[in-house]
Formats: structure tokens, sequence, C-alpha cells
């Protein structure tokens, strides 16, 4: 069985698109509305969830033949719990403003829900390498979705990229303004729902009937 | 009236299947069952045909629009006027004439842009045109001030008509009305051109109409009242009844005048469209959280005066009554009119940061309106059940 086998792309490719965890499973709603008004606080939320499932993934699935049934949900919190605590600590060393923009939220990727649905159906039956992949495919799709969220919604609303002025001032005197409603969760809510129409509508075998 | 059915019919073979028009099938199609009621009839089952469909109801909300929206064109010209302090030098047919350039581009830019994506979605879907935003249509420009930029209406329509109506599936399937979540982006997304004390007179010399006022600043009454102080025009005196009544005050473009919405309401009612237990309860709902509030009220104003002010008026009349939001059972009406009218003076006096409560008020009941209707069957049902296991 090579590394990048068929089974293998299949783990890392479906969460990318037909399984998105936000569009499609619609997980981890609550984080994409909270740290999406800006591009920055988004990369690094999407970065920190991509690394702690891909090594979440990794670590139960190597500890997977020797969990007891019954606690298995306690032992992936407190492997969860570690690897978030571990990445807010360095965010912290190393990236401070970002990391109190992010406030709760690096705290609370323990109680993300794609997080405990990947080590409950992927990293419990699979090995190590094909676990991995799983938790870089969905974390980059979740991160994905997170990305392209924000980007709308600081250009509308700030007229900034990564806090870089873009909409030049001569917009602004000419009667341009920034969409107040962009900063607002609810545009989140939106800019979700227009992705997932977009992606059903190019997919028909995600349409319910 | 026969010329024009003659004219349509000899141009219908270009928009019928293989004409050299059939792109614009569901553009003829609109205006034609809109001109003349259309000739089909039911094909099965059993149905009773009115002479009225709902085409014909939508011409009647519009026009009974009008009188609000003429007086608001004239009030547009006098409150430019009393801002420049030129109002004895100009005549109310200049007024009118100005407030009409200022209002006539926000009515064809919301019609250009509203129609423009329902001809779109019809055509694309193959469907019927549906008549639904011809009273939206009007009522977008009647509810923003004289200021609003045109490109922000635009934006706002769109928004409205693809978000709060085609994503539900079009005329008669949206939870909320449409007009409303134009008002409501344009609230939360461009705050500063529908709030604030700059936007509600116009300043702006139109084809040498109207008079150029530079940095005039003029507040809405509710936005003294908010502040706990009496209402002042823009002539920098205090209103009185009679300025409150025919709507000679800073405001939106139609909502300001109570004789002319009390006219429209006249023809509603009368014509059975809107329902006059939705109306009633509306003000009903307002009265009685004015008592309860009263003492937070300023002291300067009579407190009734809370009723001719802001949209009070207009929403109750034009925008509770839309039969496709409202509450559809004879009892809910009650609960959703008076729930309306207590939430927007709740809204009004609790928030010092929205002056104006109508919006937010009959958004919100507009969302809990199923509701209403579900626990209203769900009771009689109930109370019918109760009676059949009695008699046993």
């Amino acid at each position: 069985m090579g590394l990048f086998s068929k089974k293998n792309k299949e783990a890392l490719n479906t969460p990318l698109f037909k399984e998105n965890p936000v569009t499609v499973q619609v997980l981890g709603i609550c984080s994409a509305l909270a740290v999406t008004s800006k591009l920055e606080p988004a990369i690094v939320m999407g970065l920190s969830v991509t690394i702690i499932v891909a090594m979440a993934n990794v670590i139960i699935s190597l500890i997977r033949n020797t969990i007891p049934m019954r606690i298995r949900i306690i032992v992936q919190l407190v492997v969860v719990a570690a690897l978030v605590t571990l990445v807010s600590e360095v965010l912290k060393a190393f990236a401070y403003d970002v990391s109190v923009q992010l406030s709760v939220y690096i705290g609370l990727i323990i109680t993300n829900c794609i997080l405990m649905g990947r080590l409950e159906a992927f990293a419990m039956q699979n090995k190590p390498w094909p676990s991995f992949l799983d938790g870089i495919g969905n974390g980059v799709g979740y991160a994905m979705i997170l990305v392209i969220v924000a980007f709308f919604r600081e250009f509308f609303g700030t007229g900034a990229l990564l806090n870089i002025q873009i909409i030049p001032e001569s917009f602004y005197e000419a009667g341009y303004m920034n969409n107040g409603l962009m900063l607002m969760t609810p545009a989140a809510f939106i800019l979700i729902a227009c992705i997932v129409w977009y992606q059903r509508a190019k997919d028909k075998s995600l349409q319910e009937k | 009236m026969k010329f024009l059915r003659n004219y349509i019919d000899k141009i219908k073979p270009n928009f019928e299947e293989g004409g050299k028009l059939h792109a614009f099938r569901s553009l003829f199609d609109g205006f034609e069952t809109f001109l003349f009621v259309p000739n089909d009839t039911s094909k099965s089952g059993v149905n009773i045909h009115d002479a009225i469909d709902s085409k014909r109801i939508m011409s009647l909300v519009v026009i009974a629009l009008v009188p609000s929206l003429l007086l608001g064109m004239y009030n547009i010209g006098l409150q430019n006027a009393i801002a420049a302090g030129t109002v004895e030098t100009t005549t109310w047919f200049s007024m009118f004439l100005y407030g009409l350039l200022v209002t006539l581009p926000k009515i064809v830019v919301a019609y250009a842009v509203g129609l423009g994506i329902e001809f779109t979605v019809a055509q694309w879907k193959n469907e019927e045109i549906h008549e639904g935003f011809l009273v939206s249509g009007i009522l977008i420009p009647m509810i923003v001030p004289a200021g609003c930029p045109l490109w922000v209406l635009a934006l706002a329509t769109a928004f409205a008509v693809i978000f709060a109506k085609e994503v539900f599936g079009g005329t008669g399937m949206n939870i909320v009305n449409v007009a409303l979540i134009a008002r409501a982006f344009i609230f939360f997304a461009y705050p500063s051109v529908i709030s604030g004390d700059s936007v509600w007179v116009a300043t702006e010399s139109i084809c040498g109409l109207g008079a150029n006022v530079d940095g005039y600043t003029c507040a809405t009454a509710l936005q003294y009242v908010a502040n706990g102080a009496a209402p002042v025009g823009a002539s920098g005196e205090l209103l009185t009844s009679c300025d409150m009544i025919f709507g000679f005050m800073p405001g939106s473009i139609g909502e300001t005048s109570v004789v002319a919405i009390a006219l429209g309401a006249a023809l509603l009612l009368y014509t059975g469209v809107a329902s006059w237990k939705t109306m009633l309860s509306v003000f009903v709902g307002g009265i009685a959280m004015l008592f309860v509030f009263q003492n937070k009220m300023p002291e300067a104003m009579p407190l009734w005066h809370n009723l001719l002010l802001g949209g009070f008026c207009f929403g109750a009349v034009f925008m509770a009554t839309d039969p496709v939001t409202s509450a559809r059972t004879e009892t809910g009406k009650y609960i959703y009119g008076f729930g309306i009218g207590a939430m927007t003076i709740i809204i009004r006096v609790m928030n010092p940061g929205y002056p104006e409560g109508m919006m937010l008020a009959i958004l919100l009941m507009n969302v809990v309106a199923p509701f209403i209707d579900y626990c209203v069957v769900q009771s009689n049902v109930n109370a019918r059940a109760k009676r059949v296991t009695k008699k046993n």
C-alpha cells in the first residue's frame, strides 16, 4: 500500500469538497461565525484547527487498540485538550495580538464537533498515516471556508485585507462606504449560506430530495 | 383599452415558442396579465374563481400608497425650502416638483433592480413572472430618507429580493417583509445614510429647483423624543400637532403624513385587502405600551403624539397588514398586531440607539407569526377534542 494510494487520497480529498465539515456536515459553525470578521485571525484559527485535528488523529490512531471502549471519549478529550493547550501557549508566545483577538475560541477548539467527529469516525478505525491525511483534509476544508468568509467580510466591511488598506481613498471620496453589516455575525451566516448554495448547485449529488 | 388589447394580441406571436423575442417571454407575460385579467380557467378540481387575483390586490395597494407618496414629495420640497429659509418665495408647485425629482430616481432604481432580478429568475427557472415586487418596489423608496444614495438603495433592493424572497421560493413564500429587509439592510450595513441628522432633509438643488444648503443638519422627531426632548422641525421651532398629522416634518419619504396614510388605509379597508383586525390591534398595542411607559416619555409632548411620529402609522397600515407575512388565523391577527404595536414602543423607549422601532418590531413579529398561528389552531383543536371527550 503506497503512501498516496487511492484510498489515502480519498481520505485527504473528500473532506475538502464532497464532505466539507462546514458546508456539508455543518460542523464548527460557531467558530466560523465568531473569528471571521478579519482575515488574519481566520487564517490562524484554520491553521490551529488543522494542526490539532491532524495530531489528535495520529495520536488516537496509534493508541486506538489500547483504549478501552467505555472510556474512549475521555481519552480523546485528554489528547485534544493537551494539544489545544499547547497551541494556545505557542500562540501567546509568538503571536500575542492574534491570540488576544481569538480570545476564548482557541480554547474552545476542544469543543469543536469536527475534532471529536473525526476521532470517533476515522482515527478509531484506521492506521496513523490515513488518519493524519484525514485530519489534514478536514482541517484544510474547515480553514478554506473560514478564509473565504473572512476575505469577503474584511474586504467589504473595512476595505482592507490583512489590515492593509485595499480600497483607495478616492473611492470613499466618491461616495463609497464600508458595509457595516459585513462586520456583524449575520453576514457570516449569509456568506456560508451562499457557499453552500454554490456548492450544491455545482454538485447535484449533495442536494436533498 | 380596446386599442391596447389589439396591440398586445398583435405582438403576442413574437413571444411564443419559436418567436423572435422568446427570451423575453416572462416579461411580456408579466405585463399582459398585469394589464388584463388572464382568460385561463382551472382545468381540474373544483375551484371558486373571483375576479380579483393577486395582481389586482397589488395594484390596489399601490393606489392606496399614492397619497402618501405625493404628500411625501411635497414635504421634501417644503423641508428643503424651510432649511434654506425660502418658504415664502417658493410656490407649492415647485416644492412638489423638487420632491418629485428627488424621489423619482429612487423609485426607478428600486423597480429596475427588483424587477430585473425577478424577470431573470422567472426566465431562468422557466416560470411565470411573480407580481409581488410591484408593491415592494414602491414601498422601498418610501421608507428611506431623502438623502439615501442610489447605489445603496440598489444594493439593498437586490439583497432583499434575493435573500428575503427568491431563496424562499418567490412571491407569497417569503417569511419576512421584503421592503423592510431592504430597509434593515441599509440600517445595519450603512447606518450613516439612514440615521443621524444630515440625511432627512434634501439639501442639494436639482435642475435649478430647490436650494443648496451647506452643512445643514436636522434630526427626525423621534430622535428628539429618544433624547427626552420635544420634537423640533426643520425650521428649529417645535412641531405642532398639525405638522405631525399632515406630515410636514423631516422623516422617511412616505411615512410622515398621517392624513395621507389614513386615505390609503380607508381604501384598503373598504376593498377588504387589508385586515382591520391587524391594523386596530397595532394601535391598541402601541397605546397600551404608551401607558405602561408614560413616565419615561418627554413631558413636553402629549403622549398620543408618539403614535403620529416616525413609521408607526405607515407600518401599521401598509407593512403589518401584508397578507403573506402576517398571521393567517383571525385570532392570531389580534395577537400579531398587538405584538407589533407593543414591541415598537418598547424598542423606542428601552433602546435609545434605535429611536424608530417599527421596522424591527414588524420583522420580529413576521418571524413569530407562524408560531402564533400554530398556537391558535392547536388551542382550537384541543378545545374541540375536550368537548368530544366530555360528551362521552
